[in-house]
């Protein structure tokens, strides 16, 4: 008994060893030290993605703050915080055994409590999505410094896939609790426990990062600095990378047109991978409280007349693919290729017409409607613009709308005062969060933007979608989404065009980026840059 | 003396008055604007619970009626207290006074260059009327006038930055150099070098033909023949006598200079990402961020507005023509 233990002793030892040697002799190239200077697009207005969502700010806090998970290529979940993790056949505990000795920034240990506090009073509380993603959370117990049991009202198996660092960080509870959370001071000058450790923000310029020597996988990262520079113009950062003055460009924050161009360049690359955790999507919205467009004929003679293609190739440049369902190829979990499909066909196309009753007229024109192209860019209003072609030859005179963002949000989700919208939206790591929320009858909610903006009311979808979120068996939540999504493209509340890809540029000299399913939006301790 | 003390404090009383205008006239434009801070926030952070939107009106004093955020944003800045901007989780004051180093630095280099460079190239330009040198130069600032900001600024990354790789193209200062003193103002000066030429190269071309065509108007007077007369030389005349009164016309523009640079500065802040006041207002009106917005438009126009006090004064002290009226 004695002996054996001590050889188990031993050979962990040995494990221990070999493991920390291991990644320095299989890339032996690995480069120590440095700094990598990367773009971000805008100001963040704090320095933690507890409760804000935007991809700049998400950028930085996931390198100072971890989560409990993080998430492959494939988005399996691997340890972060949590070491392992277990839900009970009931699906309604979820149980964490948390790393041992990791200490948050200002020396002190990181325990349990901290993950309950986070869980239950922020993300909870005040992260826009995590008050869908944890409405079932009734508790989190302790009941060691190691463990932490998240108590469910309702099976909620999409929680697994929510707890990345950039969605759900871990905040230190003896810095935040008694406080009001929003207005603390560590939202600007954050204390995490990840491989970097705040080190200044110089407002409107650049927010600077330094090397955690206390991080609990020890001899990472192997960066000494990151600055993340803000370079608000997309002409500007394209000329900062040409010029090598930054090492890496995320969330597409280069014109889609000059991508190729600089990817040619002999020290730059391009990738699409990395962005599993928001798989975008560009899809057009019918309001259906408008008698024209509730004959279900008028919105399949629409998606005849549409040909995503045109906007793939000569608009997005090719980065994307042509959606076929609500759920983007992206979501390779979730998504199913078994749905009705509206090929481009502009003779079918007017046949529904005059079926529906809606004749041309004497100048050639059956009805008017007018589109609303989110204000995100100009992708946005060439699609509508090539949209309005498209439905001029079936006898539809489009109007195109152009406002700013919050003058958009009140015209489409407030006033109700449109016809067609060209939205884009997120579908995020689980349909449960990301792609429910436009489909789901309860989710008609006046006022709040991105929400059921068609006004969908359907009983099979609701029921289907309701089931799929709380199913703890992962094949019967898979058949729920494939009849949701048959069901979806039989009804056309909304039409799908496009699952986008979003776009990262780097330096050649950089490397592991894109190694996790949110690439950029991982903690970076194993990136490394090149020496010149 | 106490004729100047009276009318300067005149000036103060018109410069509170107008002050009051701005802000109330300012109030009324923003809040017609459709759309919200919270809107933004919500739709950013994808908040999909209208309990949630009404609490943070409720807690942002969205939901009162305007008259009484009005009467409530007057009050506070009686108090000097410009407000805390929810979205960037800091007083506008601080944000403000974090800004106007950088964009004060940016203008008065702007307005330096521009009025240095116009005065000697107009002043060179009348002197050698119709040769070569009056040609070139005026066809160089016809150049400057026409070409806008914009194209002037990305014309001059893609040369010193993609190119010649000489010049750094976004921030004041190396991000995490830890630069300082003397290596410190070299960094500085690299970085404000692309901007404060973008900026000015327009009120450049504005000031050379300016001076030039006040110097021609003027060493056609009467008084120049006469110091000609005494046998002056063309040096002292044109110096001491011609460039001095031709100076009028400049001071007025440089007055006028100052409050459109303020607009011309969110264009050049955007695309060299200079830290500056320009920058944090256009991204104010994007995110509806009213109080943020309202603090930038006070102070600025009581830049303004001090400013054309200063040009008032410098007339007087340059034309003793002028008196307190």
């Amino acid at each position: 008994m004695r002996t054996s233990r001590s050889m188990w002793v031993a050979a962990f030892v040995a494990f221990l060893a070999f493991g920390a040697m291991s990644p320095a002799h299989a890339q032996g190239d690995v480069a120590r030290g440095g700094s990598l200077t990367i773009a971000i697009n805008a100001e963040p207005s704090v320095l933690t993605s507890a409760f804000d969502t935007l991809p700049h700010t998400q950028l930085v806090s996931s390198k100072i703050a971890e989560g409990l998970l993080a998430y492959d290529q494939a988005f399996n979940a691997m340890p972060q915080l949590a070491t392992s993790w277990s839900v009970s056949p009931d699906g309604l505990r979820i149980t964490f055994h948390l790393r041992e000795n990791v200490l948050w920034h200002d020396g002190k240990p990181f325990t349990s409590a901290d993950v309950a506090f986070s869980a239950m009073s922020v993300w909870k509380e005040l992260h826009g999505r995590g008050r869908t993603t944890f409405a079932n959370l009734t508790s989190v117990e302790v009941p060691t410094a190691n463990e932490a049991v998240f108590v469910l009202s309702k099976p909620s198996p999409y929680i697994l896939n929510a707890l990345a660092a950039s969605e759900s960080p871990v905040l230190p509870r003896h810095l935040y609790q008694g406080a009001d959370i929003r207005t603390n001071p560590v939202n600007v000058a954050p204390i995490g426990t990840g491989p970097f450790r705040f080190k200044s923000w110089d407002r409107g310029s650049n927010v600077v990062l330094e090397r955690n020597p206390n991080y609990w996988n020890a001899g990472h990262p192997y960066l000494d600095q990151i600055v993340f520079m803000i370079i608000p113009d997309p002409a500007g950062r394209a000329a900062a990378l040409e010029s090598e003055q930054v090492l890496m460009s995320v969330q597409s924050g280069v014109p889609l047109s000059d991508v190729k161009r600089l990817g040619k360049l002999p020290s730059l690359e391009y990738t699409t991978a990395g962005y599993l955790h928001e798989a975008p999507l560009i899809f057009m919205e019918f309001n259906l409280d408008r008698p024209v467009l509730q004959d279900v004929r008028v919105r399949r003679a629409i998606a005849h007349a549409i040909d995503p293609n045109f906007i793939l190739e000569n608009i997005r440049y090719g980065f994307g693919q042509v959606a076929t369902g609500p759920i983007p190829q992206t979501q390779k979990k979730f998504y199913s290729a078994d749905v009705p499909r509206y090929p481009l066909n502009t003779t079918l196309a007017e046949k529904l017409l005059d079926e529906a009753g809606k004749p041309r007229g004497k100048d050639g024109i059956r009805f008017r409607l007018t589109i609303d192209p989110i204000p995100a860019g100009d992708v946005y209003v060439r699609s509508a613009e090539y949209i309005r072609q498209s439905l001029a030859e079936i006898g539809i005179d489009l109007v195109l709308r152009s406002q700013d963002f919050p003058s958009y949000v009140r015209r489409v989700y407030s006033d109700r005062d449109f016809d067609l919208t060209l939205s884009a939206a997120s579908a995020t790591a689980d349909p449960a969060i990301g792609i429910q929320r436009f489909y789901w009858s309860k989710n008609f909610k006046k006022g709040v933007a991105f929400t059921n903006t068609s006004n969908y009311q359907s009983a099979e979808a609701d029921r289907l979608l309701e089931q799929a979120a709380s199913e703890v068996d992962p094949d019967k939540r898979r058949a729920a989404y494939a009849q949701f999504q048959r069901v979806v493209m039989t009804d056309l509340p909304a039409l799908p065009l496009l699952s986008s890809e979003h776009i990262t540029l780097a330096n050649k000299r950089v490397r592991n980026y894109a190694a996790t399913g949110d690439g950029a939006y991982s903690n970076f301790a194993d990136v490394y840059v090149l020496p010149k | 003396m106490p004729g100047f003390v009276k009318y300067l404090a005149r000036r103060f009383v018109q410069i509170v008055a107008t002050l009051v205008v701005i802000v109330i006239i300012n109030f009324a434009l923003l809040h017609s604007t459709p759309g919200d801070l919270v809107d933004v926030l919500a739709s950013e952070s994808q908040a999909s619970d209208p309990q949630y939107l009404i609490r943070l009106r409720h807690e942002l004093g969205l939901d009162l009626p305007i008259l009484e955020q009005l009467g409530h944003y007057i009050l506070k800045l009686l108090s000097l207290d410009l407000g805390y901007s929810y979205r960037n989780n800091t007083s506008v004051l601080d944000l403000i006074l974090s800004r106007l180093p950088a964009t004060l630095l940016l203008m008065v280099t702007a307005v330096l260059f521009a009025f240095g460079l116009g005065t000697v190239l107009g002043a060179v330009a009348a002197r050698r009327l119709n040769s070569f040198t009056d040609a070139l130069i005026s066809v160089t600032s016809m150049l400057f006038y026409a070409t806008p900001t914009f194209l002037v600024g990305l014309l001059m990354i893609l040369l010193f930055s993609v190119t010649l790789r000489w010049l750094p193209l976004a921030g004041m200062v190396t991000a995490g150099a830890g630069f300082s003193g003397w290596a410190h103002v070299q960094d500085v000066l690299a970085h404000l070098a692309m901007p404060a030429a973008a900026l000015s190269l327009f009120y450049v071309a504005v000031y050379t033909r300016l001076m030039r065509a006040s110097m021609l108007e003027i060493l056609g007077l009467d008084y120049i023949r006469t110091a000609r007369a005494k046998g002056l030389s063309w040096r002292r005349i044109l110096y001491r006598h011609a460039v001095r009164n031709a100076m009028l016309p400049m001071v007025t523009m440089c007055g006028l200079q100052v409050s459109s640079l303020f607009g011309g500065a969110i264009v050049v802040e955007t695309i060299f990402g200079w830290p500056g006041m320009g920058l944090l207002a256009f991204n104010a009106v994007f995110q509806r961020d009213f109080v943020l917005l309202l603090g930038i438009l006070f102070f600025s126009s009581l830049v303004v507005l001090l400013v054309s006090l200063v040009v008032d004064l410098l007339y007087m002290r340059l034309d003793p023509r002028i008196r307190i009226a």
